[in-house]
């Protein structure tokens, strides 16, 4: 998923987004000093890495010399050149090491503080915010944005800085020591910069082209792996195939091309510097055939020229790192500046202990507003009664237990248990008054009794061993090596059932008062399903509870039925009151006796 | 490793020697250029007036080498791009053509995501291994030799320096790389880690929700996030170092270069002696910067191989599998009436002891309804399963029309049968050519049409677009019910002599499901069915009813005929129905 929308986002040109940039620099404003000692730290490296040729002029200078004098090179003048040299290069060790190690740790925080704050986001965010956006989109966000950010922003922000006092720097030097070898210096490496850029953007289209091409294989053979019996079955392997080789063909020549336009990039930066080479040798050595040390010049200009280009290059890099650091900023501060849930700490009613009376009265909803989806809503169910809810896909029929559960706020109506709205008590008390078991199994990575117990305290085993027997799974459980303690992961292999059934005995383990199943035992077989539901008679002895269903033997034994279609009641009533009717329901029901 | 470049093609390996040629060609370019610096510094070092013209001769020597080396640069460039991409090519080809012939039990041994990863994932490793590290490999160790033969004869002092120097660097990096090593190992683990953790909040949004577990989720997440963030910190502190040490070592080498050069220097009495080693001082700085240029480059190598060998095994394990069902190439020539037999068939999942079905023997007659019941996983879907040879039997015999399915050909067994899976499976493109699915692209509209109405696929009228619709990858722009209609009209569409519905009815409602088996009894007369089912309202009119309870027949008959002989057909309809409506 992350990677399909990484092929598609590659294909556009990512824009610089300063304002995106401004928000990480607030964002991390707390490690201000330290970056702004960073900084200092990079410019002094900066400086001793240009003084370093100067020194190597002299020191060249003292030896030529030495040729021409009778004692030979003067070795108190290489020792103290070299000396000096040394620690010019010690101390920018130190101070190049300091500053990677500042931006680094600085880095390190700033991720982590992301990934909590972005954590932190996820539990806060209204749940209709994970309906309009797909989970790879949320997950992209935690791990390859905050990843470009730490690892992009941290090298460039470095390099940007000392890259500008180098460039200045060796600038300043150059025309200091020379000129006009100084001009074929800097004219040469920006011819050869420009030349880069060139042949940078004409292998951009093709690397383009060639993360398209991926994106259509990937697809393509997700399509044909994943649909691999029909296509056996159906005889379409000749037709994958062609469809296959030719994007295989198209993926070829765009690999090629971007490849090789990578490497002249290379090679073309290597001739430039062979050429300033030259030229600085060549021009030299006619401008100073008269001069002792100008060998020392030359060679000091050779450093210089590749220092120079050095600077060069980190500017392009910088700015598509700040490109994409901005990209993946934007992406992140979109998720972390999204409305969160209204805060709710002033509210002071608490319901405990209640009775179980839901009043539903003249509910509208809809999750966009121009689509109202629940049209006045109303149903008045008393303690203890088991409603089932049943309709065609679509109905609303989810809709209605998520408004009960607060996940959503409805437009207007209201919704009361024992006489209390559920917009007067806080979403956590709501929350705590329910069991709720959805269709969608969710079991997280850990053992078998973690699962069930999950946030609840002071669980003894004998509770969780009860819920297990209660739902029919303690012979399955108790095959397994480490019983209760059994780590789920996916070499286990449980079945979807068997999933459903310990989610149930999750929520029988929280044991609330009200009780909410979502389609939880749709992929259980009906027998099981009838063990699991004298369990939960049991545990619904008293309880009001509302029961989901699309298998109708799953709901036949419900004391109201409401029949739901596009948002309405359409008839509500028990089984055989429903059957005697000879409506929707009952329309539904016999079709199963259909004889043909 | 080495056995996956028995994938290279003859052309791919005649561009490998002139990728060799012109790198020789390249390096020796490249070390003539310091001769002519060396040249160049003798006349500046010479006494009295200088030549300017033979200055300018050498420069254009020099400038004849680099423009000599750009273009051999170039052009190896171009051969191991051609390499590289053909390469990938060659390995992608054979990989999809591979994994074709698998069976479902190769399939699921590998696990899809698994087998796209390695179709893409692992060969685009092979081809970067390639482009970056081929020229590298042949460079390196060439450059590297001829310098340090060029620079041997000069000074022992000046080579023992070079020696020292890459000594060290090769030190300090490989101390750094076995520092940091295992902890990149565990940041892998990590962050796979924090992606689930993060995952996890993510899908259980609305339980975590509901149980108020906010905060036990964010506990979870918190303590990956401190682990990871402290490895992270020792790895970035630690390889904070390198690149400063290296421009140290860099630096220390042209220093020493120096400072021989004027112990030298100082020993030779000479004049011309004198100027002789300042000569070599300068060619030999530019020698000892091209070894340490291609011991860099080994070390990139170095840097990719690791992955690169990971992968190259990934690709190797799915090329080395051979597929377990091998079809006869020659047609039967039977002409087929839709006849199926079990006859007493065993059956076990590869790698699997516990035996999946035992002794299934059955026989459905032509244009027969036949269906399939039991409990989940009872090995309802393993029957069907055989019929079209996703997997063989262990023993016993499958025959269509009384030939055993092991003797028909591929063709043959697509022509008869037909399947509507389990989990109703879509590929991206468009209704008509998904209803319409085959071995080729001509789609018979009408024939769409009628198929689409038997699978009561009303809302397709409701699209835009109708039959032209598009359909998204996976088939997520369709409910699961619409999928599985549009699956049912795929498997009718092609009207074969054996159709098989794999729990293809149970995401419709029941009277979607009622009008789709009475629009198939009506319309699809000459076909035998076979029907997988949970809910008894599905199957009750068949005439044949199979009840399986793990892995064995336990009632064979008609509906009536198993309520009052099969106590597991009688349990399973009485969970679902009233004793009286039975």
């Amino acid at each position: 998923m992350a990677g399909h929308l990484g092929t598609q986002g590659s294909g556009k040109k990512e824009k610089l987004d300063l304002k995106a940039l401004g928000k990480l620099i607030v964002y991390s404003k707390r490690y201000l000093p330290f970056i702004i000692l960073a900084l200092i730290l990079a410019i002094g490296g900066a400086v001793c890495t240009i003084i370093g040729p100067d020194k190597i002029k002299d020191l060249t200078g003292s030896i030529t010399s030495g040729i021409f004098l009778p004692g030979g090179v003067n070795m108190d003048d290489v020792i103290r050149y070299g000396v000096t040299l040394i620690i010019i290069y010690a101390v920018g060790l130190i101070l190049s090491y300091a500053q990677n190690f500042i931006m680094g740790t600085i880095t390190q925080y700033t991720s982590k503080r992301l990934r909590t704050d972005i954590s932190r986001k996820i539990n806060a965010l209204p749940l209709n915010y994970f309906d309009t956006t797909t989970k790879g989109d949320i997950l992209s966000v935690v791990s390859n944005d905050v990843d470009t950010i730490s690892q992009t922003l941290s090298m460039s922000m470095a390099d940007l800085i000392s890259s500008i006092a180098l460039f200045v720097g060796v600038i300043v030097m150059m025309f200091k020591n020379d000129w006009a070898l100084a001009l074929i210096t800097i004219g040469v490496s920006m011819l050869g910069f420009v030349a880069s850029a060139i042949i940078a953007t004409k292998s951009q289209k093709f690397f383009n082209k060639k993360q398209q091409d991926l994106g259509k294989m990937n697809g393509h053979i997700e399509d044909v792996y994943t649909n691999h019996k029909i296509v056996s079955v159906f005889g379409g392997r000749k037709k994958e195939t062609e469809v296959f080789e030719h994007i295989n063909d198209d993926l070829f020549a765009d690999n090629w091309k971007s490849q090789i336009l990578s490497g002249m990039m290379l090679h073309s930066m290597t001739f430039v510097s062979n050429i300033s080479n030259i030229l600085i040798f060549t021009v030299g050595i006619s401008m100073y055939n008269t001069n002792v040390n100008a060998l020392g010049i030359i060679m000091s200009f050779i450093i210089y020229a590749r220092l120079f280009s050095q600077p060069l290059s980190s500017f392009a890099q910088s700015m598509s790192s700040f490109q994409q650091a901005s990209a993946a900023s934007k992406r992140v501060f979109n998720l972390l500046e999204q409305d969160e849930l209204i805060d709710e700490s002033n509210k002071t009613i608490v319901l405990e202990n209640i009775k179980g009376d839901v009043i539903f009265d003249n509910v509208h909803f809809g999750y966009s507003k121009e689509k109202e989806i629940i049209h006045g809503f109303n149903a008045n169910i008393k303690r203890g009664q088991k409603i089932a809810i049943v309709g065609p896909t679509g109905a609303g029929k989810t809709t209605i237990v998520n408004l009960l559960m607060r996940f959503y706020e409805i437009d207007s109506g209201d919704i009361k248990i024992d006489g209390t709205s559920i917009k007067d008590i806080t979403r956590e008390n709501v929350h705590d008054l329910f069991d709720m078991i959805l269709q969608d199994t969710w079991l997280f990575e850990g053992t078998i009794k973690e699962n069930l117990i999950f946030n609840c305290q002071n669980i003894s085993d004998e509770v969780v061993n009860k819920a297990i027997e209660a739902v029919g799974l303690s012979h399955f459980i108790s095959t397994l090596p480490e019983g209760i303690d059994t780590k789920l992961s996916d070499s286990l292999n449980l079945s979807e059932g068997q999933k459903q059934q310990l989610t149930i005995a999750r929520a029988m383990v929280k044991d609330s008062p009200l009780l909410i199943l979502d389609e939880a035992t749709s992929s259980v077989d009906t027998r099981t399903e009838i063990i699991i539901q004298n369990a939960m008679d049991e545990l619904t002895k008293g309880r009001t509870s509302f029961i989901i269903a699309h298998r109708l033997s799953t709901i036949k034994n419900a004391d109201v039925i409401l029949v739901v279609n596009n948002g309405d009641i359409i008839e509500q009533g028990n089984h055989e009151s429903l059957l005697k009717k000879k409506g929707f329901y009952a329309d539904i029901y016999n079709s199963q006796f259909v004889t043909m | 490793m080495i056995k996956i470049f028995k994938n290279f093609q003859k052309k791919d390996i005649f561009f490998v020697l002139i990728c060799i040629g012109l790198i020789v060609l390249e390096v020796w370019l490249d070390l003539l250029m310091p001769d002519y610096t060396k040249n160049l510094t003798a006349i500046l070092t010479a006494p009295g007036e200088k030549n300017i013209s033979e200055v300018w001769v050498n420069g254009g020597h020099m400038f004849a080498c680099a423009v000599g080396s750009f273009c051999a640069a170039v052009a190896t460039a171009f051969f191991s791009s051609q390499i590289a991409a053909n390469f990938s090519r060659t390995l992608r080809t054979r990989l999809f053509d591979k994994i074709e012939s698998f069976s479902d039990a190769e399939i699921n041994r590998f696990t899809v995501p698994s087998l796209i990863t390695r179709t893409t994932n692992d060969v685009a490793q092979m081809q970067m291994l390639i482009a970056m590290g081929m020229q590298a490999m042949i460079k390196a160790p060439i450059l590297a030799i001829w310098a340090i033969c060029k620079i041997s004869g000069t000074s022992i002092m000046w080579t023992s320096a070079v020696l020292i120097i890459i000594g060290s660097m090769l030190v300090f990096i490989g101390i750094i790389i076995a520092i940091c090593y295992p902890k990149f190992k565990k940041i892998q683990r990590l962050t796979d880690d924090l992606n689930n953790k993060a995952r996890e909040n993510i899908s259980g949004v609305r339980v975590i929700r509901a149980y108020n577990a906010e905060d036990y989720q964010r506990n979870k997440f918190e303590s990956v996030n401190d682990e990871i963030t402290r490895n992270n910190l020792f790895t970035s502190r630690v390889m904070g170092s390198l690149m400063p040490l290296l421009t140290l070592c860099m630096n220390a080498l042209t220093l020493s270069i120096y400072w021989i050069a004027a112990i030298l220097i100082n020993n030779k009495s000479g004049m011309p002696e004198r100027a002789q080693v300042v000569e070599d001082m300068t060619a030999f700085t530019q020698y000892s910067m091209q070894v340490v240029m291609a011991f860099m480059m080994l070390l990139m190598i170095f840097i990719i191989m690791p992955r690169a060998l990971v992968s190259s095994k990934r690709i190797n394990e799915v090329l080395d599998t051979t597929p377990s069902i091998v079809y006869p190439k020659e047609d039967k020539g039977v002409s087929f009436k839709g006849e199926i037999e079990f006859k007493n068939v065993d059956f076990n999942y590869p790698d699997s002891k516990v035996a999946c079905l035992k002794n299934i023997s059955f026989k459905v007659k032509p244009g027969e309804t036949f269906a399939i019941i039991g409990a989940t996983g009872c090995g309802k879907t393993s029957i069907i399963n055989l019929i079209p040879r996703f997997y063989d039997v262990t023993s016993g015999e499958v025959l269509i029309d009384g030939v055993n399915v092991k003797d028909l050909s591929k063709n043959e067994l697509e022509k008869t049968i037909s399947l509507a899976p389990q989990k109703a499976i879509l590929f991206k493109g468009d209704i008509k050519s998904n209803v319409g699915y085959g071995p080729n692209n001509d789609v018979d509209i009408d024939r769409v049409n009628d198929a689409l109405s038997i699978s009561e696929s009303s809302f397709i009228k409701d699209l835009e677009k109708g039959i032209d619709s598009e359909v998204a990858q996976g088939g997520t722009n369709f409910s699961g019910g619409q999928k599985q209609r549009l699956s049912i009209a795929r498997a009718v569409y092609k009207k074969s002599k054996i159709i098989i519905f794999d729990d293809s009815f149970s995401a419709l409602d029941y009277k979607t499901d009622m009008l789709v088996r009475k629009n198939i009894k009506e319309k699809i007369t000459d076909s035998s069915i076979i029907i997988v089912a949970q809910r008894i309202g599905t199957i009750r009119n068949a005439d044949q009813i199979m009840v399986i309870d793990n892995g064995q027949v336990v009632g064979l008959g008609t509906h009536k005929e198993l309520l009052n002989k099969c106590k597991v057909y009688k349990e399973i309809a009485l969970s679902q129905l009233k004793e009286e409506e039975l």
